[in-house]
């Protein structure tokens, strides 16, 4: 009797909501399989792609947002197993799915806790909004495999923002699960686009690309001075994680806008 | 002794006049009241009547540079006879053609109903000098168009020149001798439902017969809260002067639902004695044959093939 | 100028276009032929034995038996909401969010099937429940799930808590909205609740309670109590409820708050209005004149921030009022069913004489009345759109609250007279100000003693907006950050 060859999955890119190979044509052998080594080519591709994505996810309703996100967590739980079989295991998926349940019910409320209706001394209506910063790269942690990218990509997200991802250079596979979540989601193409391969070729990239408003160095580690050299080139957020889970990392991706106008007859 | 003052040249007495008010119009309010009235359910007896009527209202269009005598004759062949499996659905209104093409038309069309429309004014651009444009006109005039389809003047439109505008239509019109003039205001260069609105009032007083929102070269075309737009402010017209001024929606348009929406929108916001080819058209070639397959679906029930209708 | 009219094809314009009918299916529905109180995850019958019918308005047909909570059967309730509170309350708050959201996905999923039945058990267009109703109750489970875990966010430096068992109203003209914007904060706040539907409108509250099975609410967490006014007496008497939640008449508003004077229980009222829709000579004038429609006819007029005032200036009184008439003839009244309703039924015949006492009232007074002409159906109750115009500030039908289709047209000359009309009133819950300059809107904004303040526009809900009036019009306010406090005490 003989054994049920299984069907082995082909890790690729995830960039303008499809799967496509590095245009490099080069692979990487982690974790027992051959895995997509992006280069800047295609790094320069996300980040294209991310921005067409932008108006689209910045212009949706909060309200709207916040459901896409919640479908994500759903297609998320669905694929409890391959996330599991990809990460430290099922506690991790659990943790991160409640993660962006958590983060879903931020999006309609975000204006209420971090923007203000201001009391000028003189006869003007006053407010402050936050807006989406627009093109955010996020440098996921090494681990936890699909929690770290999750606790970086989604409060970016919530807030409105396309986000080119680089995955755990170790621990790859978890972030192309995440993607095919992401991918029968309602999550429009292109609002989230993860990139494997080595860090050290993708970031300098990312954090130089004059086209990026903000770049996440969580889990640059000790490439953290280059980035940040790099990134001022176009006066980029840096962004680092200060909290485990709060409405003020979703603020660190976002812009804040104060609006005046004249009280009168 | 009493002394007049004399008021600066150029000074416009706000609130008089014979046309109405310009005012505003707020877009999203008027975005609703389109999307309330896109909801219209037409069924039945009510929506066989609205396709045989939307039928009636199409100028039949070709508007390409690969055009021929070939192209006309055949288009001319369809408008007649749209349907050549049912004798009883009607002709369209008219075949609209550019100016080269019109004495073909004509001839293909001889002895029918269907009126001969032609472009002019150095469509779609408009950017020509005036004289050149007349002779565009007259040229189609002389040719046997029944009607002529005009374009505004965008770039004197959005510099501020709109008295440029208004003496165009007014030379225009005396060009069209007896032809009916349509005025395309090209609504989706002017930026905002404010201009649209402006941009009518400017084209009726100038003589228009129809206003017109597109040359469906440009996009966005036609769309419902610019047609409501639109006729809004041919309603005003009515109530104030008296004066009949037709609509026409060009471009975009090519399901037989978003034409029904369009009735919807004409007969809720005018009434239904504008239901008539000579108040409403619309510019299109491929809506027919979706009329058609409608029509033929809610007569016999079943869900049509789009290769059960000519393409011509 | 245009050229002579003359008819230039075959077919002249038609005298009218009927549009056939397009009726929603019922079948989609489908009701138990008798409905007992939902307590403790159970649906039970009542202990007072006391049943009565729930009718159709359009058309007067009986739709289902309902339950007749009398003061057992409201005692029970209460106790099963403490019962579960204990529970409830020290569930994981990201735990309790997963709940709320799972309610807003079911109410997504059988939107159209509660749809049919609001507007079957309370008259209003399909068009309405199915593109108002469902959408915007849907959307409040699925904004306070989001909140049910961020409490020390909305409130910070503060710690909140839960008050406990929560005793909530609600009326009939938007059954199961209402019931949404009054359980969703509750339990996201960590409380239960026992909730009784208007006696004219039951329907949709106890098909929640499906609802509530299929996402898992744990048993007594949510009670659905029916019956009439003397079951909502009764169960603000309760001795066990922390909380009371009303939306209805100002009158029984002011009832209950006499009743819970010295009792140490939260209150929060959503009462009457008689908002004033001001429209200055600069506004957008044909979309004012939608806004003024929505503000009026909108719901037939049920709704309690109705635009019922019209004051316009006067300087384009003539020309809006034109307009306005004009528009008033293209509604269209009948079958709610009928997805072309505009104006739908009016929710009872109680309903209808009130409003009629309040028409012959007008008319008696002296103010002229139009109403555009209208095919009303034989059964049920129906009342054609109705304007008012020449009223005074006096007159009845410009004071009192009339609750149905009939708009009051008054004039104003300059902003502070505006302001100074539209003020003057009991009431204070919303207003309407039309005009495309901004900063007038922003100064009538500051003035204008309503909680709710619309510019440019009417009638827009939205989840996180919060919602609530001045004055006789109630207080506390539901919808937004502030919509969770009067669930909650802080220590």
């Amino acid at each position: 009797m003989s054994e049920r060859l299984p069907v082995r999955k082909t890790y690729k890119l995830f960039v303008g909501g499809a799967f496509p190979r590095s245009e490099s044509g080069r692979t990487l052998e982690v974790e027992g399989y051959n895995v997509a080594r992006a280069s800047r080519k295609d790094a320069r591709e996300a980040v294209v792609a991310a921005r067409k994505a932008v108006a689209g996810w910045s212009g949706a309703t909060a309200y709207n947002r916040g459901q896409v996100l919640y479908r994500l967590a759903e297609t998320m739980e669905t694929r409890t197993d391959a996330l599991a079989a990809a990460s430290s295991g099922r506690r991790e998926v659990a943790r991160a799915i409640d993660r962006v349940v958590w983060y879903a019910g931020w999006a309609d409320k975000l204006a209420q806790v971090l923007g203000s209706s201001n009391p000028v001394a003189g006869p003007y209506f006053n407010f402050t909004l936050p807006e989406p910063t627009g093109v955010v790269a996020v440098i996921a942690p090494e681990e936890p495999a699909l929690d770290g990218l999750v606790s970086r990509l989604v409060p970016a997200l919530v807030g409105g923002n396309a986000v080119v991802a680089v995955a755990s250079e170790p621990h790859p596979l978890a972030a192309i699960e995440l993607a095919e979540a992401v991918a029968t989601s309602d999550v429009p193409a292109g609002v989230v686009n993860v990139l494997t391969g080595l860090r050290a070729e993708l970031a300098p990239v990312l954090a130089g690309h004059m086209d990026v408003n903000a770049i996440d160095v969580t889990g640059a580690d000790g490439d953290r001075t280059t980035l940040e050299e790099l990134a001022a080139e176009n006066v980029k957020r840096v962004v680092r994680a200060r909290e485990e889970q709060s409405p003020w990392e979703i603020a660190s991706f976002m812009e804040l806008k104060t609006v005046w106008h004249p009280i009168g007859r | 002794m009493s002394q007049t003052v004399a008021l600066p040249r150029a000074f416009e007495l706000p609130g008089g006049g014979r046309l109405p008010r310009l005012g505003s119009v707020d877009a999203v309010s008027l975005e609703g009241r389109a999307a309330e009235l896109a909801k219209r359910s037409i069924k039945r007896e009510s929506k066989i009547f609205a396709l045989d009527l939307a039928i009636r209202m199409i100028d039949l269009t070709t508007l390409e540079g690969a055009d021929t005598p070939g192209k006309v004759r055949a288009l001319s062949a369809k408008a007649i006879r749209p349907d050549p499996g049912d004798a009883n659905v009607p002709s369209v209104a008219a075949v609209c053609v550019y100016p080269t093409l019109v004495a073909v038309a004509r001839r293909a069309l001889a002895g029918s109903m269907v009126k001969v429309a032609s472009v002019a004014t150095a469509f779609p651009s408009g950017q020509a000098p005036l004289d050149v444009k007349l002779a565009d006109v007259r040229a189609a005039v002389e040719a046997g168009a029944d009607e002529i389809d005009m374009v505004i003047d965008r770039g004197a439109f959005l510099s501020g020149r709109i008295g440029e505008v208004y003496d165009e239509v007014v030379a225009v019109k005396e060009a069209c001798g007896g032809a009916h003039l349509k005025v395309i205001l090209e609504t989706g260069e002017l930026g905002s439902y404010d201009a649209v609105r402006r941009a009518s009032l400017v084209a009726i007083a100038g003589g228009a017969d129809f206003i017109k929102t597109s040359t469906g070269k440009v996009s966005p075309a036609a769309t419902l809260p610019v047609a409501l737009c639109m006729i809004e402010a041919i309603r005003d017209v009515y109530d104030e002067t008296g004066l009949v001024v037709g609509m026409k929606t060009a471009g975009g348009i090519r399901a037989a639902k978003q034409a029904i929406q369009y009735l919807c929108v004409l007969h809720e916001t005018l009434g239904a004695e504008w239901l008539t080819p000579d108040r409403f058209r619309f510019g299109a070639s491929s809506l027919l044959n979706d009329l058609l397959l409608q029509l033929r679906k809610q007569r016999t029930g079943i869900y049509r093939s789009p290769d059960e209708f000519t393409l011509d | 100028m245009g050229a002579v009219e003359k008819p230039r094809t075959e077919v002249a314009a038609p005298a009218s276009w009927d549009y056939a009918p397009s009726l929603e299916g019922r079948e989609i529905v489908s009701l138990e032929r008798r409905y007992g109180l939902y307590i403790g995850g159970k649906h039970i019958s009542p202990k007072s034995r006391s049943w009565f019918t729930t009718i159709s308005p359009a058309t007067e047909e009986p739709l289902a038996e309902i339950a007749q909570a009398g003061q057992k059967d409201v005692a029970l309730a209460v106790g099963a909401a403490r019962e579960a509170f204990r529970t409830w309350s020290r569930r994981k708050p990201a735990e309790r969010a997963k709940v709320l959201f799972r309610i807003a996905r079911v109410l997504q999923e059988r939107a159209r099937e509660l749809a049919v039945a609001e507007s079957l058990d309370g008259g209003k267009p399909i068009k309405e429940s199915r593109d108002v109703d469902l959408p915007l109750a849907a959307a409040h489970f699925f904004y306070y799930a989001g909140w049910a875990d961020k409490l020390e966010y909305a409130f910070p430096g503060r710690s909140p808590k839960p008050l406990g068992v929560a005793a909530q109203i609600v009326p009939w003209n938007f059954p199961l909205l209402m019931l949404a914007w009054k359980i969703a904060p509750a339990l996201a706040c960590g409380n239960t609740v026992v909730l009784k539907p208007a006696e004219t409108t039951p329907l949709t509250a106890l098909l929640f309670a499906d609802v509530c099975r299929q996402a898992e609410v744990p048993p007594g967490v949510v009670n659905i109590i029916t019956g009439d006014g003397s079951t909502g007496a009764y169960l603000v008497r309760e001795k066990g409820i922390d909380k009371v939640a009303f939306t209805g008449s100002t009158e029984v508003g002011k009832a209950i708050q006499r009743e819970l004077a010295g009792r140490d229980v939260s209150l929060t009222l959503e009462l009457g209005g008689k908002a004033a829709n001001i429209v200055f000579d600069d506004c957008a004038l044909d979309q004012a004149v939608e806004g003024i429609v929505n503000g009026i006819y909108f719901n037939q007029g049920h709704v309690c921030c109705a635009g019922s005032r019209l004051l316009v200036q006067e300087s384009i009184h003539d020309q809006l009022v034109r307009k306005l008439k004009r528009r008033m003839a293209t509604l269209r009244v009948g079958n709610p069913l009928d997805k072309n309703t505009d104006v739908g039924a009016i929710n009872s015949s109680a309903q209808l004489e009130r409003i009629s006492e309040l028409v012959q009232s007008g008319i008696d007074e002296g103010a002229e009345l139009y109403q555009p002409p209208c095919r009303l159906p034989e059964k049920g109750w129906w009342f054609a759109p109705t304007v008012f115009t020449n009223v005074a500030q006096s007159h009845r039908i410009a004071r009192e609250e009339i609750f149905g289709p009939v708009l009051s047209v008054l004039t104003f000359r300059t902003p502070d007279e505006a302001v100074e009309k539209a003020n003057n009133t009991m009431y204070g819950l919303s207003a309407g100000v039309w005009t495309e300059k901004g900063s007038r809107i922003l100064w009538m904004a500051d003035r204008l003693r309503s909680g709710v303040v619309w510019g440019n526009t009417f009638n827009r809900f939205d989840p996180s907006s919060p919602f609530g009036g001045y004055k006789e019009s109630g207080f506390g306010r539901e919808g937004g950050r502030h919509g969770l406090e009067p669930y909650l005490r802080f220590e």
